[in-house]
């Protein structure tokens, strides 16, 4: 697609609802963004930066293959800290490689919708991260996306491109500080997973009440290629709606997904969706939902149309209080003979038997009850760096997650 | 300032101690207890005394009220206390919440606990006390290998009843309740389950020096032969009907059954 097809698809696409989700008034945020200064090292950011990137599991202490980050619209460091991951602004990257012609909205339609659209019309803004050839990164690539102005709509496209036989770990932390009130914002991701590549994507968003979300996501994974996509999200948010979506286009590709959610209010639609297109090809998808409040919508969607395909979907929502709602969505569909596909879905409260059994050792209903919650976030991650693992079970465990 | 309270409170405890000691009062006292889950009455006038460094073993035929009897000393919520008063250490814990009452030194190991997702078995260690050896107590309970797996997840039948006791160690209650800890244990890990009871009821203690005590529920009493138990009861239908010496008892029950041992050492 051209340049200026891109355009005019988005131009189409303006006023697109999205299929998922309460509808943004998009009229009602600044598009236009102040620049920020950029920085040599992710080091030389202001404190308040480091402070909410470290909050969302991103520590900018130069222990990692690269780091990106963007505050507003600003890219302010993008740099590689290992030869084997090149990092740029996507703006960068656009000018070095011709226009991305291979990657740039190809797995993520400009007119999938008014957010898609919107981002397609702005000037591009976002990482571009590429593990080459062979490459195994130890250290992940630490990407912080930082929305500081209230009222911005801070609009983000990125592109992983995992080359053949690579392992690629990223973290993405994204985040507003507390002194913004309000704001939207809308990510374009492009994944593309190559032959035999690994790649980690480890998401933890941490927004404030008045801001609201719009991801969008394509992978697609390659012959041998894999994916473990993790989204962690546990601070209050206005809405939320994504649905990433993984094709596992070659033999033996294999794609996870975990969630975990802890909601306090809002709107929260989350999940995943996964095609199956080739053969000996595997997927996971577990979600963890708390709701001590809000409403949290969690879709799981395999398809399966080669035989020899297996999937298995698993949605367990913990319901803590009537002002919340859990309402899961698993969907299994199969288009061809021989699939293995499963899916579990349960929404409940905490059972009392636990909760009778840690008391029963000196601990209050109160602590019980965290102690409990704070198990049932604790999904076990595999393929992860151990340092990640780590970082995502600082997150996941903190003392603030109760059940009410 | 009010340090009067804490002052008033420390000599209240100390003469509790005194009195436990001089065998006025018991540790544990239950008077004409009778309890209800639904409909069904399942304690009728039960009455109970455990004195400080006493283990008592618990035998009966299934369903005449063992459990519920530990579970209510707990204080599991589900059961209705329809009359009668269980007091520990000189205070009315009837209605007591199951905290409260771990917290004053009450604990159990339970028949079939549940497994807790997420919370490895180390943490919860910690939890229960921060200042337990944790390396030490799994070692000693052989379990080493289970301290990073969750509580009880997976566990078989005779490794729920290590997991159990190595958070009693944990907790060291002064009244420990364990209900069938033999039960699906083989005989290496008996005999070690056995010890660590010993060690919660001080029986490396003199008598006199014991301050631990212990009810046990057990079948048949293999466990007895790896702990020392220094009375028995023996229950039917919500009531205990004979008591007296642990061997004895146990020695009459295998030849006569539970009505046969009560009828022969204890005739009404």
């Amino acid at each position: 697609m051209s340049m200026s097809g891109i355009e005019e698809k988005a131009r189409l696409a303006r006023e697109k609802k999205a299929l998922y989700g309460t509808d943004v008034d998009m009229q009602s945020y600044e598009s236009e963004a102040k620049p920020q200064s950029v920085v040599e090292n992710a080091e030389d950011l202001p404190s308040v930066v480091k402070k909410a990137a470290l909050d969302v599991g991103v520590k900018l202490d130069g222990e990692s293959s690269g780091e990106y980050v963007q505050m507003d619209q600003t890219p302010v460091v993008a740099k590689s800290l290992y030869e084997g991951v090149e990092i740029m602004d996507i703006a960068s990257a656009l000018k070095k490689y011709d226009g991305l012609a291979d990657y740039w909205w190809k797995l993520v339609a400009p007119d999938a919708d008014k957010y898609t659209a919107d981002v397609a019309a702005a000037p591009p803004a976002g990482y571009f991260i590429r593990a080459k050839k062979g490459m195994k990164t130890v250290f992940p690539v630490k990407s912080c996306l930082y929305l500081g102005s209230t009222n911005l709509n801070q609009r983000v496209h990125n592109i992983i491109i995992a080359e053949e036989g690579s392992e690629l770990h990223v973290i993405t932390g994204c985040t507003t500080p507390a002194h913004v009130q309000r704001g939207l914002h809308v990510g374009v991701s492009e994944f593309f997973i190559q032959k035999d590549a690994k790649v980690s994507f480890t998401m933890v968003h941490s927004w404030s009440k008045e801001v609201e979300v719009r991801p969008r996501t394509g992978i697609t994974i390659a012959e041998g290629g894999s994916l473990s996509n993790n989204y962690i999200l546990l601070r209050p948010v206005k809405t939320i709606q994504t649905f990433p979506t993984a094709t596992l286009a070659g033999r033996g590709a294999v794609a996870s997904f975990n969630t975990v959610i802890y909601s306090t209010m809002g709107n929260i639609d989350v999940g995943s969706n996964v095609n199956l297109n080739a053969p000996e090809t595997s997927a996971e998808s577990i979600s963890r939902v708390v709701s001590v409040g809000g409403e949290v919508i969690a879709r799981g969607r395999m398809t399966g149309r080669v035989p020899g395909a297996r999937a298995h979907l698993e949605c367990v929502g913990l319901l803590l209080s009537d002002k919340g709602r859990i309402y899961s969505i698993p969907e299994l569909d199969g288009q061809s003979r021989d699939l293995d596909m499963s899916h579990e879905a349960a929404v409940g409260r905490i059972s009392e038997e636990e909760l009778e059994y840690l008391m029963s050792r000196g601990l209050n209903s109160e602590e019980a009850t965290s102690v409990i919650v704070r198990g049932f976030l604790d999904v076990e991650i595999k393929g992860l760096p151990e340092d990640l693992k780590q970082e995502i079970k600082n997150i996941t465990q903190r003392e603030d997650l109760k059940g009410s | 300032m009010n340090f009067g309270a804490t002052e008033k409170d420390i000599i209240f405890r100390k003469l509790k101690d005194r009195l436990i000691e001089l065998e006025v009062m018991h540790l544990l006292e239950i008077v004409d207890l009778s309890v209800g889950i639904g409909n069904k009455q399942v304690l009728k006038n039960f009455n109970l005394k455990i004195g400080q460094g006493e283990t008592h073993a618990l035998f009966g035929p299934n369903g005449t009220g063992k459990t519920t009897l530990l579970n209510v000393i707990a204080g599991i919520p589900r059961y209705t206390v329809e009359s009668g008063q269980i007091v520990f250490k000189g205070e009315d814990i009837t209605h007591m919440s199951m905290d409260e009452r771990a917290r004053l030194g009450i604990g159990m190991a339970f028949q079939r606990p549940p497994a807790i997702r997420g919370l490895r078995l180390k943490d919860l260690i910690k939890i229960i006390n921060p200042k337990a050896d944790a390396q030490e107590i799994l070692k000693r309970m052989d379990f080493t290998a289970f301290a990073e797996r969750d509580v009880n997840r997976g566990f078989s039948g005779g490794e729920v009843k290590r997991s159990e006791m190595v958070q009693l160690l944990a907790q060291q209650p002064d009244f420990v309740m364990l209900d069938e800890p033999d039960s699906g244990v083989d005989l290496e890990n008996i005999k070690l389950i056995g010890e660590a009871i010993n060690t919660l009821t001080q029986k490396d203690l003199r008598p006199s020096a014991r301050t631990k005590s212990g009810i046990i529920i057990t079948h048949f009493g293999h466990i007895l032969e790896y702990m020392k138990a220094d009375r028995a009861h023996v229950m039917l239908n919500g009531s205990i009907v004979c008591s007296g010496n642990p061997a004895e008892i146990l020695g009459q029950i295998k030849k006569s059954g539970y009505e046969g041992c009560a009828a022969c050492l204890c005739p009404a």
